[in-house]
């Protein structure tokens, strides 16, 4: 029963951790660490419209990019961050909306297909608009919010963002809201036999996934405090769907998980260099095999194994 | 509510409708009373199902209007007409089989307000079927067909439902167990919920109702007492199994 409070604490557990372990750390880890927060808020957006709403994206990464140009190309106006970040995230939704649309047509590979135009719309606007984004240059010299800019403080920035984008999720997905999402990946004729306004949560598991998308890309910007439109093309938004299908599709925890995996295991795997992508794909190839619910499906079988083996004592 | 008891909770007044060019209900009327079970016999492609679709608004109107309360809800969307105390139990399996039974009741409220409201609900429903409070955690693909179609009834109680719209319930269900679902109606109409039925078990589903309608070719036959439709010896050589002699002229 204690299930749902259960995932929401081990996600601000991690969180917290992350935070806590800020302290004793060196810039390089410290930066991995506010980069895993960066992606994971991103992949909670894709897990809402892909895991829970059962529709596919690949234009995940064109959010985080408009989320990050908006804080890139705002913030030396004058505009404070937080403005900035709801603006990236504004645009993001609205554009998540116009997505949605070909989504009430199309399904599947074909809305794949359809994201994917977008991605690339996005990517080339990005690259060639130079009077707007410096094209291939990108950008540089982006400066952090006052206080959060030294590497402490704006890994704790974006751990506090990702802890309130957690408990937002956590409540939406347990509200009416949230069941309508599962009620519409599971079976769109019955959800709307239970007065599931199919187009609306359709447009809005789009939306919804694209907004956290632009305020991911809002916290990126600064981090690295440089962006170019490479950053923001299909290997972004193909990553960020394996971070949630690695982790676990549809599950709350997957999305943590899958970007752990993906931001540390170039760390762990640095000295294989170019075999880094092949043992990458490799494992992802098996982990989908031995447990198509990911990572967060593999722990909850390890998990649930115990409780089977435990009645067995008592009886010697 | 201040609802006059003797006013009909649903009323069809010549509805026309149905799929592309093809017209299924020629001009549809009948009204259900409250608190009563109501039966919808008749042939197969009389509209019985169709009629359905109508009231619940997944059908295209070409005429007619269907009030609810009094009140003209045609054309309404499913989502619209769920607001206001109808809940529809299509014909079928119609669970969400991957999910849990707890997570299936929680989709009945997908349209209230606040989680707390569908909490309640869902705790209600519980009560209601001890049955599902003990699979609850299961899920849904796990239960028997009656268990299933319980679960259903139960889903669309959680909205508080005025009028129920239910589709063949007794489909591929043991006779045991198509007697239990009569059975959870037959308390729902004690309880104040109005019922209309669609069944091809004619003779059962009138044996627990208090009033009958006989659709044949998108219109309204014949409507009574589900008494004297069963006594009716032209519907029971119809719909109900007797012996039919043709030479026999009709009684008047």
């Amino acid at each position: 029963m204690n299930h749902p409070y259960r995932v929401l604490a081990i996600a601000l557990l991690l969180v917290l951790v992350g935070g806590v372990a800020g302290f004793g750390l060196k810039p390089y880890p410290i930066y991995l660490i506010s980069q895993w927060a960066v992606y994971t808020i991103s992949a909670i957006g894709l897990n809402l419209t892909l895991g829970y709403a059962g529709q596919i994206s690949l234009a995940q990464a064109s959010f985080v990019g408009i989320g990050a140009y908006a804080t890139a190309l705002l913030m030396p106006h004058g505009v404070p961050f937080g403005v900035t970040l709801v603006i990236g995230a504004a645009i993001s939704f609205i554009l998540g909306v116009l997505l949605g649309f070909p989504a009430l047509r199309v399904q599947g590979h074909y809305l794949a297909f359809v994201t994917l135009a977008l991605a690339t719309i996005a990517f080339l606007v990005f690259r060639n608009e130079s009077w707007l984004t410096n094209g291939t240059s990108g950008i540089d010299k982006i400066v952090r919010p006052f206080p959060f800019t030294s590497d402490l403080a704006y890994l704790w920035l974006c751990l506090g963002s990702l802890a309130i984008v957690t408990l937002g999720t956590w409540w939406l997905l347990r509200s009416p809201w949230g069941r309508a999402f599962l009620a519409l990946r599971e079976n769109p004729v019955r959800a709307s036999s239970l007065g599931v306004d199919v187009r609306m949560y359709t447009l809005l598991a789009f939306a919804i996934g694209a907004a956290l998308g632009g305020v991911s890309g809002a916290l990126f910007a600064p981090l690295g405090q440089y962006i170019e439109p490479a950053e923001f093309a299909l290997p972004l938004s193909f990553s960020l769907l394996l971070m949630v299908v690695v982790g676990g599709s549809g599950s709350f925890l997957g999305p943590f998980l899958g970007a752990m995996v993906a931001v540390a295991l170039p760390e762990v795997l640095r000295s294989f260099q170019d075999y880094y992508l092949v043992i990458y794909g490799v494992m992802v190839i098996l982990l989908l095999v031995f447990s198509p619910d990911g990572l967060v499906g593999l722990i909850e079988r390890a998990v649930r194994r115990r409780p089977v083996a435990a009645p067995a004592e008592p009886a010697k | 509510m201040a609802t006059d008891p003797n006013s009909p909770v649903l009323v069809m007044d010549g509805v026309v409708g149905g799929y592309g060019r093809m017209t299924i209900l020629n001009g549809l009327s009948f009204s259900v009373a409250r608190a009563t079970i109501t039966t919808i016999i008749g042939p197969n492609g009389a509209g019985k199902s169709t009629a359905f679709k109508a009231i619940f608004g997944l059908l295209n109107l070409r005429g007619g209007r269907i009030l609810l309360e009094g009140k003209d809800v045609t054309g309404h969307s499913p989502a619209a007409l769920i607001g206001q105390g109808v809940c529809y139990v299509p014909q079928g399996r119609n669970i969400f089989p991957e999910l849990t039974v707890h997570d299936n009741l929680e989709l009945g409220g997908v349209a209230l307000g606040t989680t707390a409201a569908m909490r309640s609900r869902v705790e209600e429903a519980l009560d209601r079927f001890p049955i599902l409070r003990q699979k609850a955690r299961a899920q849904a693909s796990t239960l028997s067909g009656g268990q299933q179609k319980l679960l259903e009834i139960a889903r669309g109680l959680i909205a508080r439902p005025s009028l129920m719209l239910i589709d063949e319930p007794s489909i591929g269900l043991s006779p045991l167990m198509v007697k239990d679902v009569f059975a959870t109606l037959q308390k729902l109409r004690d309880q104040g919920v109005s019922i209309l039925m669609v069944e091809q078990n004619a003779r059962s589903a009138l044996e627990i109702s208090d009033n009958g309608i006989v659709l044949e070719t998108g219109r309204t036959r014949l409507v009574g007492t589900a008494k004297s439709i069963l006594n009716d010896p032209r519907i029971a050589k119809l719909f109900l199994g007797a012996e039919v002699d043709l030479d026999e002229p009709a009684p008047v």
